[in-house]
């Protein structure tokens, strides 16, 4: 069942989810059995920043109802610690990179994806826009009119697939990716996590009876999982009907069932996120199932 | 990626898991004073080090409880290996933990593990300690069959086990280890206090040790003060809530000297000097 993607040949259409799976950590805990079964047609890296960053105090985790919200902060080692350190691990990886970058202004991010330009290791290149733009305070992937410009501003910077991981808190999602194929994007990815709080009663643990407090580090946080299965398919579906470009689908995803509902609604590719987390051969389970 | 440095085989304090959960079956739960200890055999699982840990979940009605909780796998140190068979020891405190307690001879069990950094031998000429707290006497139960069965590593003559409880109906879980000296908050049974009283008193009768202590936040970080100020090498078993177990999420970091640790890749088991102090808030989900 292999698909083509933004150039790509994929031996099928399962990859991950930005920040759900660390190739580098598994392989200390998997050995070389994790490459025996290899989830992922492409691996998508987590978000790398040009600076270093430690991310969000803990607590960063909250189970929720049939979901996940994480308050991670997204921790990496930056731009030059990532080429450095983890793209020599990644690039033995047996499927194509994908890298995904985040920046707070179209200058930081064409510096990423000039330096991404740079490595044959990595094929194609993935942007997290779900950042606030240092300007404006906006997410830049929540207005497509500012959207439209980032990407526009950023797309000569790169020669490989470009593709947008759209925010899903925003107005109007398929007016955003109509946006960024606009802006010159190659592809779109989403759903990214839904805005999220998690509560708790002050001395709960106690027994007293209080004013509930947020329980994350970070203050708020994104929901995954199972719970935002709907949300995702049908910000998916708005999204294929608005773009002509390859559509990364993916949100709540636990069986190869749920991966064709998001085939059907127009995605070429979907990802597997927070399933890795219940189990990391998950979305292997799923590529094999699709092939039956 | 290939593997670097020395076989999976001789790395004694973390032994590979293979890629993927798989599927137990429920061999026995047993109480255990205000505890269940949970045994399923484990025919595909290599023998775990001890202090690593697992990824349970319940085969069956995983979810739709309160809260249409549990959704993600609970992290359980190995309590004990015996011929193939895994034992957890288990406290029901929240959905997760109470769907596992529930679970009878018989019931399907996800373990993903081992996974994590475990113990590793005392430096030489030196005993070995265990201070454990509550439910996290697990580890320590373990590690001391270990110690027992490979004496040849380690000049350890004999091993000093304190353990602390609550009451009298929890301490019934010290059963897990041999010889251990007891107290407990409400005086109950053994000294009235902290194990950490014990802890110091015996530092101060022979510093020569190693200690190894897995507990409560506080607990470890007392211990953590107490060896520090003594410099007296220990190995801390942490706990925090994780969603994966593997490295992924990176939802379970503590802080350490040299940033965020995340527990259960970096650790459980850290060398105390590692911490700057034990963070008093990490929580599970239950």
């Amino acid at each position: 069942m292999s698909v083509e993607f933004c150039g790509l040949s994929l031996a099928h259409p399962i990859v991950n989810g930005s920040g759900t799976f660390d190739a580098i950590a598994a392989q200390r805990a998997f050995g070389d059995a994790l490459h025996e079964r290899f989830p992922f047609a492409a691996f998508v890296s987590k978000t790398i920043t040009l600076a270093p960053r430690a991310g969000n105090p803990p607590p960063r985790l909250w189970e929720a109802q049939a979901g996940l919200i994480n308050s991670i902060g997204l921790p990496n080692k930056g731009l030059h610690g990532y080429i450095a350190q983890d793209l020599p691990e990644l690039a033995r990886l047996r499927v194509p990179l994908i890298t995904n970058v985040m920046g707070s202004s179209a200058e930081e991010i064409a510096e990423l994806l000039r330096a991404c330009d740079r490595r044959e290791e990595i094929a194609a290149v993935e942007l997290n826009v779900s950042c606030p733009n240092v300007r404006t305070g906006l997410d830049i992937g929540s207005d497509p009119t500012q959207l439209e410009r980032v990407v526009a501003a950023v797309r000569p910077a790169t020669s490989k697939p470009l593709v947008v991981k759209l925010t899903p808190n925003c107005a109007d999602v398929g007016e955003c990716a109509r946006a960024a194929e606009a802006g010159g994007a190659d592809g779109v990815s989403l759903i990214n996590t839904l805005r999220a709080t998690a509560l708790v009663p002050v001395g709960s643990r106690s027994g007293m009876r209080g004013r509930a407090v947020p329980w994350l580090g970070g203050g708020s946080g994104g929901l995954s999982g199972a719970a935002i299965r709907p949300v995702a398919l049908a910000q998916v579906a708005a999204v294929a009907r608005r773009v002509s470009i390859p559509v990364v689908g993916m949100g709540g995803v636990q069986s190869a069932a749920h991966a064709r509902q998001f085939l059907d609604v127009g995605a070429r590719l979907v990802a597997v996120g927070t399933e890795s987390f219940r189990d990391p051969s998950a979305a292997a389970r799923i590529a094999d199932e699709l092939e039956d | 990626m290939s593997t670097n440095g020395s076989p999976a085989a001789l790395d004694r304090e973390r032994t590979l898991a293979p890629f993927g959960r798989r599927q137990l079956t429920v061999s026995a739960n047993e109480s255990l004073g205000a505890y269940r200890v949970l045994k399923a055999a484990d025919p595909g699982g290599p023998a775990p080090s001890a202090g690593q840990f697992a990824m349970l979940a319940a085969t069956e009605h995983w979810g739709a409880g309160v809260d249409e909780r549990p959704y993600l796998p609970r992290a359980f140190s190995y309590a004990r290996w015996d011929a193939g068979s895994a034992h957890f020891l288990l406290e029901d405190v929240g959905p997760g933990t109470h769907r596992l307690c529930e679970l009878r001879e018989g019931d399907g069990l996800w373990l993903l593990g081992p996974l994590g950094r475990g113990f590793s031998v005392p430096d030489d000429g030196r005993r070995a300690l265990l201070v454990g707290g509550g439910v996290g006497i697990a580890p320590l139960a373990i590690w001391q069959d270990e110690l027992g069965a490979h004496a040849e590593l380690h000049s350890s003559a004999s091993t000093t086990v304190l353990l602390g409880f609550r009451d009298r109906a929890h301490a019934a879980g010290a059963a897990l280890l041999e010889d251990a000296l007891l107290a407990s908050d409400d005086g109950s049974i053994g000294h009235h206090g902290l194990v950490t009283d014990l802890l110091a008193d015996e530092l101060d009768r022979d510093a020569g040790v190693t200690v190894y202590a897995c507990g409560p936040p506080a607990m470890l970080e007392a211990v953590r003060a107490l060896c520090a100020a003594r410099e007296v090498p220990a190995q801390l078993a942490l706990e925090a809530g994780m969603a994966c177990g593997f490295g992924a999420c990176y939802g379970c970091v503590v802080p350490a000297r040299a940033g965020y640790l995340r527990v259960c890749v970096d650790g459980p088991v850290v060398d105390a000097t590692e911490l700057e102090h034990v963070e008093l808030h990490a929580g599970s989900p239950g």
